[in-house]
């Protein structure tokens, strides 16, 4: 017995290209939908990817215990003396310890364009906090003075807030703080925050207590032994990360949000992709019943015939799959701007497309031309030979 | 299939004296459908031999049963009671699967109305039988050109069907029939949809494939100017041979 034969592949591209507005028009509405699902997914991607970069692998990110985010993290002076009094602490080239105490605290500042204030990250540190951030360049202007009502804004910042531009004054915590310059966080959360001096930050709000510690090791591979010294020690009750973590869990909700939104509304529209794939392929069976009936009456057999008409709804949608994913790869061309709610502060990044989200995308385009295809491809397999040769 | 208490018909023997075993038998072969609720006997009792490498024309008034025994033979429809032996084979023996893989290497097709694939040049519509057999695609390609040569379309490989006279596809469909080399063509009214003379272009390339490769031919005709190029004419009447004559 001979083993199932298929139908040329070249005969289900042609019958798409003679139906060739119908197929059109099916192919936009699954692309639409693949375009939805790889946009919303895309926004994760890129709030994920924005935070990731925001880490540096060797930096050490200590918070008290318990706290979710810098702003929730309260670190007394004595702790952090605790934690900087270890030998174990990298120092510069000038002997100065490279950690940087840190204020991180949250403010409302209007926007440029008259929308509602918006929540942004003000971040006081110490000189050897920009040492610990080299991703972070200054783009015009100078960095701020220590001790002095100075600041300097990231380029998100500067462009979408009222004062926030290089010269101009930023009003919080009751004084004039003037912006001397404007920073490149290099594609990092850091394009979306303002620095200042951590004493004048203290000072301002008259805070005891530091958000965080940010430091480097002395000794790479040392942070396990460093990470245990430190919860040995009944003085302190502090939660120690590498940054880069740090940053990937904070990314971690707002991801999964994003993916979840993307495949619901993605789900609830492919219904009607699916149903535009279901008709234009009935009417399809419809039209080539009699060459249903000749095929099978030739030799082909129910299988082959099933396949061809799948192939064709596949065809579909695989094409549909990769317009939506290149439509939504303009995207990434896009800055955009929204609440992370993890923080609850502003973040300003590019829409990613992964690897991930173009191939779930381009998957989730070929399941719809399945189930589009699937039944008119077996009405057409089940269809009696000789009552489809009648249709001649 | 056949019942034992069916009263014994006379089998009418069709020989053309090619060949001692028959390639077509229908033993008391029955065939009925119903319609609007009522039972409608379209083969009684019927019974046949056709041998190998013979041309027959089966003529008779609509509804006769023409059509259904050609089914029955070319295997894409099933008798009720009875048994239809093609080149040695039971069909009822034979399972859906089985039965078209069979029809594929031994009954060629040709319709009243070409059937051919309109999205397909003629050259693919006549590889089309070939691609369910072991061929390599370079010798299904030489093969079809090959019979379309054969036919007189070697210039018209590339042409779709839309691009060809009624003639000219009839001849595409003869193509395809021979392609792979059956044993059997079962031709529906194949002159019905042309003009005379593609008609008599067509019965005489028939005609030729019968002498020169001895393919067994059943044709169903309503045109007695086309039974005439058959070796013998079988007629039926409401489901039974009534007349059987040379052509």
């Amino acid at each position: 017995m001979l083993p199932v034969r298929a139908l040329p592949a070249v005969h289900s591209l042609r019958n798409l290209r003679a139906r060739w507005v119908t197929s059109l028009l099916t192919t936009g509405g699954m692309a639409l939908v693949v375009f939805v699902f790889a946009a919303i997914r895309m926004i994760g991607a890129g709030i994920e990817a924005t935070l990731v970069a925001t880490g540096e692998a060797d930096n050490l990110f200590i918070i008290s215990d318990g706290a979710e985010t810098e702003v929730q993290s309260t670190l007394a002076r004595d702790q952090a003396s605790i934690i900087l009094a270890r030998p174990d602490v990298a120092r510069d080239e000038a002997g100065r310890l490279l950690a940087s105490r840190e204020l991180v605290v949250l403010i409302a500042l209007p926007q440029r364009d008259g929308a509602r204030p918006a929540n942004v990250t003000l971040r006081g540190m110490e000189a050897p906090g920009r040492t610990l951030r080299p991703r972070v360049r200054l783009l015009a202007g100078r960095w701020f003075n220590p001790g002095a009502a100075e600041v300097v804004t990231g380029r998100s910042i500067a462009a979408r807030f009222d004062g926030a531009g290089l010269g101009e004054s930023l009003r919080f915590a009751g004084r004039e703080w003037r912006v001397t310059g404007v920073v490149d966080g290099g594609g990092t959360a850091f394009d979306s925050e303002v620095w200042g001096d951590l004493d004048a930050f203290m000072q301002a709000w008259r805070r005891e207590a530091y958000s965080l510690t940010l430091m480097r090791l002395a000794t790479s591979g040392a942070e396990a032994s460093f990470r245990r010294a430190l919860a040995t020690d009944p003085r302190l009750r502090i939660d120690v990360q590498s940054e880069a973590e740090f940053y990937a869990r904070q990314s971690r909700a707002v991801r999964l949000f994003f993916d979840v939104l993307g495949w619901v509304l993605s789900l609830v529209f492919s219904l009607a992709a699916i149903i535009g794939a279901m008709l234009t392929m009935y009417a399809s069976v419809a039209a080539r019943t009699a060459e249903v009936g000749t095929l099978r009456a030739i030799g082909f057999r129910r299988a082959a015939i099933f396949l061809s008409f799948l192939v064709e709804s596949l065809v579909l949608g695989s094409i549909g799959g990769v317009v939506g994913v290149l439509a939504a790869a303009l995207l990434g061309f896009v800055s955009v701007s929204t609440l992370n709610w993890q923080t609850f502060s502003e973040i300003s990044f590019r829409l990613t497309l992964t690897p991930e989200i173009a191939t779930s995308a381009i998957l989730f385009a070929l399941v719809m031309g399945l189930l589009g295809g699937a039944l008119p491809a077996l009405r057409a397999a089940r269809l009696d030979i000789l009552a489809a040769l009648r249709a001649s | 299939m056949s019942g034992a208490a069916e009263p014994e018909t006379p089998v009418l023997a069709v020989n053309a004296g090619k060949s001692a075993a028959p390639m077509v038998r229908l033993a008391a072969v029955s065939k009925s459908y119903w319609r609007g609720g009522e039972q409608l006997t379209v083969l009684n009792n019927l019974s046949l031999e056709v041998a190998a490498g013979d041309f027959i024309a089966l003529m008779g008034p609509s509804g006769s049963g023409k059509s259904t025994l050609l089914n029955l033979v070319a295997g894409i429809d099933r008798a009720d009671t009875g048994q239809v032996e093609v080149a040695g084979v039971d069909l009822a023996t034979l399972d859906e699967g089985a039965l078209a893989d069979w029809r594929a290497a031994n009954v060629g097709f040709i319709f009243q109305f070409y059937n051919l694939l309109p999205v397909l040049s003629a050259l693919e519509n006549v590889e089309l039988p070939l691609l369910l057999t072991r061929l390599h695609a370079d010798a299904r390609r030489m093969r079809a050109r090959q019979v379309l040569g054969l036919v007189g379309l070697a210039d018209r490989l590339d042409h779709r069907p839309g691009e060809l006279s009624g003639g000219q596809q009839q001849r595409v469909a003869i193509a395809r029939a021979v392609v792979a080399d059956p044993r059997l063509i079962v031709a529906d009214e194949p002159t019905g949809d042309l003009d005379r003379a593609a008609g008599a272009e067509v019965l005489a390339l028939l005609g030729r494939l019968n002498e020169g490769l001895g393919t067994t031919i059943l044709m169903v005709t309503h045109d007695q100017h086309a039974a005439r190029a058959a070796r013998r004419v079988l007629t039926l009447d409401k489901g039974v041979l009534v007349d059987s004559a040379g052509g």
